[in-house]
């Protein structure tokens, strides 16, 4: 298993807690979720599965507010069907009548050092191996080759990315140590509905150890 | 028909500029324009851009489809799904409210027919799984914050009305009849903003060379189709394009977004106007597999020192 590193720059991003959704309010940090979404933008395949296993915080935790119009609600579906049965008439969502005004806290100037392995899963075909999927990563991420710009937390916040090999980045990270409390790990999907888990981050000199930390459904 | 031949993965920078007017308010902030409050540099969000280029191809495209647009004043979200599933034959009419409908193969279905009529569902995507479930979309489109190159300087301009709302306000004036507003403008600020298409999404969703012709379309002209009193004078000034020549990309965004730079020219402390700015573009060196179009360009201003 090999673990790669990506280092990750972004203007902005929003780590939505899940607490705190409909105001959104950013995780201080990236969540290995977000951060194994940034892997998967670059390659996935059903035939692997990312896990993070550590989080570097390269700039200072900087916030910035920003409020935007959403649109407030969704039609009853029971509204719909009186229409269809040709009672009712038009059912109007006028979007400029009936909006919501969300504030969202969120990060700015972000840069983080990830780092990541796949395992194969029990997806993989005949002849799939770890191998390939390893050169396949490593050249489109040393190429800038993504399936998709990643993104940090929600699309309006697309991000940067570079390989990291041993050579080209010394940047270290921020002296600061911080109880993050508990986090969102990441969505388990083989639960129906797909429930979270938690677990317990701890930022020490700027580091996030995401192996190994507890982790609690 | 449109063109419908795949695109692949391309990056953009938007160059546009205001004057004399509030390009997006901040509701935060009594509607004054977005500011970063650490750097001073204005701000104008994704979605704002987005309901312009929206905007934009409803009035050219008439809203009919292939190019409806879903996220519409006075749209109705969860009828355009009922009209999906009639439009693929399912019968949805039956079973209760707040269970959703329809699965696997149908919600593929659905989800086609959404792409292939609404252009902005196949460009941003939609999430529509309210109420009537036609799953969830993601647009090969992504549209970043603009920024302005310099700090900008919100004006408060206090306003009178000839005139009154009520009758009340009428007898507390003993019929002098006037009020007052006010309106926030920036004089003058140049805004930056950057914009990412994937061509696996593109390919998801079916956003053709049609289609992106129509976005470029959009992007160059779409300020002139959202004139009013609080906008002032917007336009779209630089609009660079570059193209991979596959799916996956030739090169890191971030290298190729970097080659376009906007700067002030010497001695030029207020800016006021888009002559005070050189945009340069590095066409030098580019990745192999990497084209530039300048879409909309600077005039031969650029020679200037």
């Amino acid at each position: 298993m090999k673990i790669f590193c990506l280092h990750v720059t972004g203007d902005y991003a929003c780590f939505t807690r899940p607490e705190m959704k409909v105001e959104r309010v950013s995780y201080d940090v990236i969540t290995p979720s977000a951060a194994r979404a940034v892997f998967e933008a670059i390659l996935w395949k059903p035939a692997i599965s990312w896990k993070i296993h550590k989080i570097e915080i390269l700039e200072p935790i900087k916030w910035f507010s920003v409020r935007r119009n959403e649109v407030a609600s969704k039609i009853s579906v029971r509204n719909v069907q009186t229409t269809m049965k040709g009672g009712g008439e038009v059912l109007g969502l006028n979007i400029e009548d009936d909006r919501q005004q969300r504030a969202g806290l969120i990060l700015r100037d972000v840069a983080y050092r990830i780092y990541g392995s796949f395992s194969m899963t029990n997806k993989a075909g005949a002849d799939d191996n770890a191998a390939k999927f390893e050169a396949m990563f490593e050249r489109r991420a040393a190429q800038g080759q993504s399936f998709h710009q990643p993104y940090l937390g929600c699309r309006e916040f697309p991000c940067s990315f570079s390989l990291v090999t041993a050579a080209n980045d010394d940047k270290p990270p921020i002296d600061s140590s911080l109880d993050l409390g508990w986090m969102l790990y990441d969505m388990d999907y083989t639960q129906n509905p797909p429930t979270p888990k938690f677990f317990r981050a701890q930022m020490d000199k700027g580091v996030v150890m995401v192996e190994g930390a507890e982790v609690r459904g | 028909m449109s063109d419908t031949t795949p695109v692949n993965r391309a990056e953009f920078v938007l160059i546009f500029d205001v004057k004399d007017g509030n390009p997006n308010g901040d509701p935060d902030a009594g509607n004054l324009p977005r500011m970063d409050a650490e750097t001073g540099k204005g701000l104008i969000t994704d979605v704002c851009l987005k309901r312009k280029i929206r905007n934009y191809v409803g009035i050219v495209k008439g809203e009919q489809p292939p190019y409806e647009i879903y996220v519409k004043e006075k749209a109705i979200l969860n009828k355009t799904h009922e009209r999906a599933y009639q439009a693929i034959g399912v019968d949805i009419s039956e079973g209760k409210e707040g269970k959703r409908k329809g699965g696997g193969d149908d919600v593929a279905k659905a989800r086609d027919w959404m792409c292939q009529n609404f252009y902005d569902v196949r460009t941003f995507g939609a999430v529509m799984s309210t109420g009537v479930n036609c799953g969830q979309v993601r647009g090969p489109v992504q549209i970043t914050f603009a920024r302005s190159v310099d700090p900008i300087v919100a004006l408060e301009h206090s306003i009178t009305r000839m005139a009154v709302a009520t009758e009340k306000e009428a007898e507390k004036q003993d019929g002098d009849n006037r009020t007052m507003g006010r309106k926030h403008t920036v004089s003058y600020g140049l805004y930056v903003a950057h914009g990412f298409i994937s061509g696996h999404l593109a390919q998801q969703t079916g956003f053709g060379q049609g289609d992106m012709d129509l976005l470029l379309e959009a992007l160059a002209n779409m300020f002139d189709h959202d004139r009013s009193a609080a906008r002032g004078e917007m336009t779209t000034r630089g609009l660079y394009l570059f193209q991979h020549n596959n799916l996956l990309g030739n090169a890191p965004a971030h290298a190729l977004l970097d080659r376009v730079q906007v700067t002030r020219r010497n001695g030029v402390d207020v800016p006021r106007s888009f002559a005070d700015y050189a945009v340069s573009v590095d066409e030098s060196n580019l990745p192999q597999g990497v084209t530039l179009t300048r879409v909309v360009d600077v005039p031969a201003l650029k020679k200037v020192a």
